[in-house]
């Protein structure tokens, strides 16, 4: 999990998916690269887009891998997709009130 | 990459067209049911086969329309974009795109959706839509929306679309009759520009998305609420009970190939042993005789020997695959994979070849990613296949004391346990150094979809199933076959003179060669014998017992082999010799039939010649520690 996507975030209001716990639900609002990218920006932001990850996508996160809670079965809109914490992070989420 | 000229006729931008019928490309998203599709479309008239130049599989099908109108049509790899993302999905984009050589462009396209999640499809669609083909959109699986109180407009969609849209059912029989009678009204005639398609940006595709919402919303899109998938994670996908059921499944999936396979195998190698022994007697003695019995027959039966455990592993794989616990199994498996470098879904391949390494190395086909595919491929040999297993018990027996060790262990079986771990040891860490240090990659982001359970289908599944048969049989079953006469060739050519004696294989090629190479061989500890029994053994690895036999001059056969050579090995050979062996056939690339079936899976002998090359210097290596580092230890 990259260090950014904890360091400033609460835990209890985390403000990247890749942060979120099992149960939490919001929405996409943006994007933000970390520091700890696996592949290059532009083709990790198309492939999270493509996989419907867009902005105002509703979000549950439903599952959570058995080592390190990675990775995370996240339901976005109608689809349910597995997603590492790492990749995940790039994307900034708000919770659901 | 020659891209084609837009107003080029089909039939004249590729020579490989046999006939001038028109050809449909079939696209669509991963778990679209496009396969099921393809399979009612085709039924069993389908080619598979694999794109010039790349590992990446390809199936052609045809079928008539009622209209008389005779249409081939291509299953496509699944893909969520054009982009090209992965070999596959390039060769997915160049298609369409009418880019890949000896590919016509398609004279249609068919879209398929998976009508319960049609969110993403529709960017496709656009995306293919700016291609310029003619194009058709099935979707599929309405009945799952209908079941699930969802709605769907197909009339509504085709108006925004402005293409038509048509309504399957790929798993019901007359399923497709919609989607057969839209290819009617298709206009094959028109010829449009292919340059319409370019890359999209981050925020094209935001754009796009932002579209398909808009139609969705538009058609009153509602895709019906599935419960059950969630509710069946909620386990198969818990933290404890999820790898407690996918270990058990793992076991129930190893424990079949193991066990289930055995009756049929030993009747195949009995029926091959019949028919031999028929021949034996039916024939003059003679080079023919030898020729038939020894090498076709025999070359026969070690091909189909194979086949009860390819289709038992793969029953299981298309089974797990069409349920949808593939995709679950590599979620929980993503983080103990990535450790090595290889994908969450290499355990399957892995886990198989400890039973054989062909159905291993065929099931390496669930990895998407190229190099993942390569990387598993060329350890699964690594892995303690069953064929070994005659060999470490005839020289474990002969040589290890039967005491316990260490509170009531018993030595033999910790010897049989620390092989099988260095097979596994060195896979981890050949695969290691194959990604993370030759190939540098950087890892993949995994990314996954976790598609909705569904029941598989029985006809897919048999499809499925005749289809690997088939392609086993006839792909790499013909050079198995080859390769098994070639050593029968070597090993009892030319026939031992009238009256000579010591055993017939010392005046074959394989015995010259084997005596050529003793003194390369010395340095690991291994008498000529043993050098000469490798050569047939080279024909699968517990070929190299009976080999030993032969060249010991033994007449006892079958069972009695093992317990007729243990005293003689026990006798002629040093400890060290022996260990040495062992360390050899860790890593030996001993199996003819391996080196054959990789060359099918990555559609070049450069791929064999690299794990040959590799795995020989390791049991090199390996064999020559053993040796010294045991005559020291003696000494």
């Amino acid at each position: 999990m990259s260090s950014s996507s904890l360091t400033l975030a609460d835990p209890a209001e985390p403000d990247r998916l890749g942060a979120c716990p099992r149960g939490w639900s919001g929405w996409v609002t943006g994007y933000e690269a970390t520091d700890a990218l696996s592949i290059p920006w532009n083709e990790l932001e198309r492939r999270l887009l493509e996989m419907g990850f867009v902005e105002g996508a509703r979000l549950e996160v439903l599952q959570e891998g058995p080592i390190a809670r990675d990775p995370i079965a996240v339901r976005v809109d109608d689809l349910t997709v597995a997603v590492r914490r790492r990749d995940a992070a790039v994307i900034r989420v708000s919770a659901a009130e | 990459m020659n891209v084609a000229a837009p107003d080029l006729a089909p039939e004249t931008a590729t020579p490989f067209v046999l006939d001038s019928a028109p050809e449909i490309a079939l696209v669509g998203c991963p778990n679209s049911g496009k396969t099921a599709l393809f399979n009612v479309l085709t039924g069993a008239r389908q080619k598979v086969a694999n794109y010039a130049g790349v590992t990446v599989e390809r199936k052609e099908g045809a079928f008539v329309t009622p209209a008389g109108r005779s249409v081939k049509i291509l299953d496509l790899p699944g893909t969520y974009s054009l982009r090209g993302r992965s070999p596959d999905e390039a060769v997915t984009r160049d298609v369409v795109l009418g880019r890949l050589d000896g590919e016509a462009i398609p004279d249609a396209v068919i879209c398929v959706a998976d009508a319960t999640n049609l969110r993403l499809v529709l960017r496709l669609v656009l995306e293919l839509k700016s291609v310029g083909r003619p194009m058709i959109l099935a979707l599929n699986m309405v009945d799952i929306v209908e079941r699930l109180g969802g709605r769907v407009d197909p009339e509504r969609l085709s108006q925004e679309l402005g293409i038509p849209v048509v309504t399957t059912v790929a798993v019901r029989k007359g399923g497709a009759d919609d989607l057969i009678a839209a290819v009617d009204r298709l206009d094959f005639g028109r010829r449009v520009d292919v340059h319409g398609w370019s890359e999209p940006t981050g925020d094209e595709i935001r754009a796009a998305h932002a579209e398909a919402a808009r139609i969705l919303q538009a058609c009153a899109f509602h895709p019906g609420d599935e419960k059950l998938t969630r509710r069946l994670d909620r386990v198969l996908l818990h933290p404890v009970a999820g790898l407690a059921i996918l270990f058990a499944i793992l076991f129930l999936v190893f424990q079949a190939v193991f066990t289930w396979a055995a009756p049929a195998m030993d009747l195949i190698k009995a029926g091959a042993g019949l028919v031999g022994d028929t021949l034996r007697i039916a024939l003059p003695d003679g080079i023919l005789r030898s020729l038939l019995v020894d090498g076709v027959v025999a070359g026969v039966g070690s091909v189909l020997v194979f086949l009860p455990q390819i289709l038992i592993l793969f029953l299981f794989i298309i089974l797990l695959e069409d349920f949808g616990y593939m995709a679950r199994a590599a979620f929980l498996m993503d983080r103990l994979m990535a450790g090595t470098g290889l994908h969450g879904r290499a355990f399957i391949p892995l886990l198989s070849s400890f039973a054989c390494a062909i159905p291993g190395v065929m099931a390496a086909r669930v990895i998407e990613n190229r190099r993942d595919r390569l990387a598993t491929i060329l350890v699964a040999p690594l892995m303690t296949c069953s064929a070994r297993l005659p060999v470490y018990t005839l020289v474990i027996s002969a040589f290890v004391p039967d005491r316990t060790v260490l509170g009531g262990m018993g030595l033999q079986g910790l010897v049989m346990f620390a092989l099988f771990s260095a097979g596994i040891g060195s896979a981890l860490v050949v695969a290691f150094v194959l990604k993370k240090l030759v190939w540098r990659e950087a890892p993949e982001p995994f990314l996954m979809e976790l598609p909705d359970y569904k029941w598989p289908r029985p006809w897919n599944v048999a499809l499925g199933l005749w289809q690997r048969a088939e392609v086993f049989l006839r792909r790499a079953g013909t050079i198995i076959l080859a390769l098994m006469v070639l050593i029968w060739f070597l090993s009892s050519w030319p026939a031992p003179p009238e009256g000579a004696v010591g055993p017939a294989i010392d005046w074959s090629i394989a015995g010259r060669v084997g005596h050529w190479l003793t003194p390369l061989f010395a340095p690991i500890g291994f008498n000529w014998q043993i050098v000469v029994a490798l050569i047939p053994g080279m024909a699968a690895r517990e070929v190299a017992v009976g080999a030993l036999a032969t060249v010991y001059a033994l007449s006892a056969t079958g069972e009695e082999v093992g317990q007729a050579l243990q005293p003689i090995l026990a006798a002629e050979w040093s400890l060290p010799t022996a260990l040495s062996l062992l360390a050899w056939f860790v890593f030996a690339p001993q199996c003819a039939s391996t080196l054959a079936v990789v060359k099918r899976e990555t559609n070049s002998w450069a791929w064999p010649a690299v794990m040959f090359g590799y795995m020989a210097t390791l049991a090199y290596l390996a064999a020559f520690l053993t040796f010294h580092i045991a005559t020291w230890a003696l000494t």
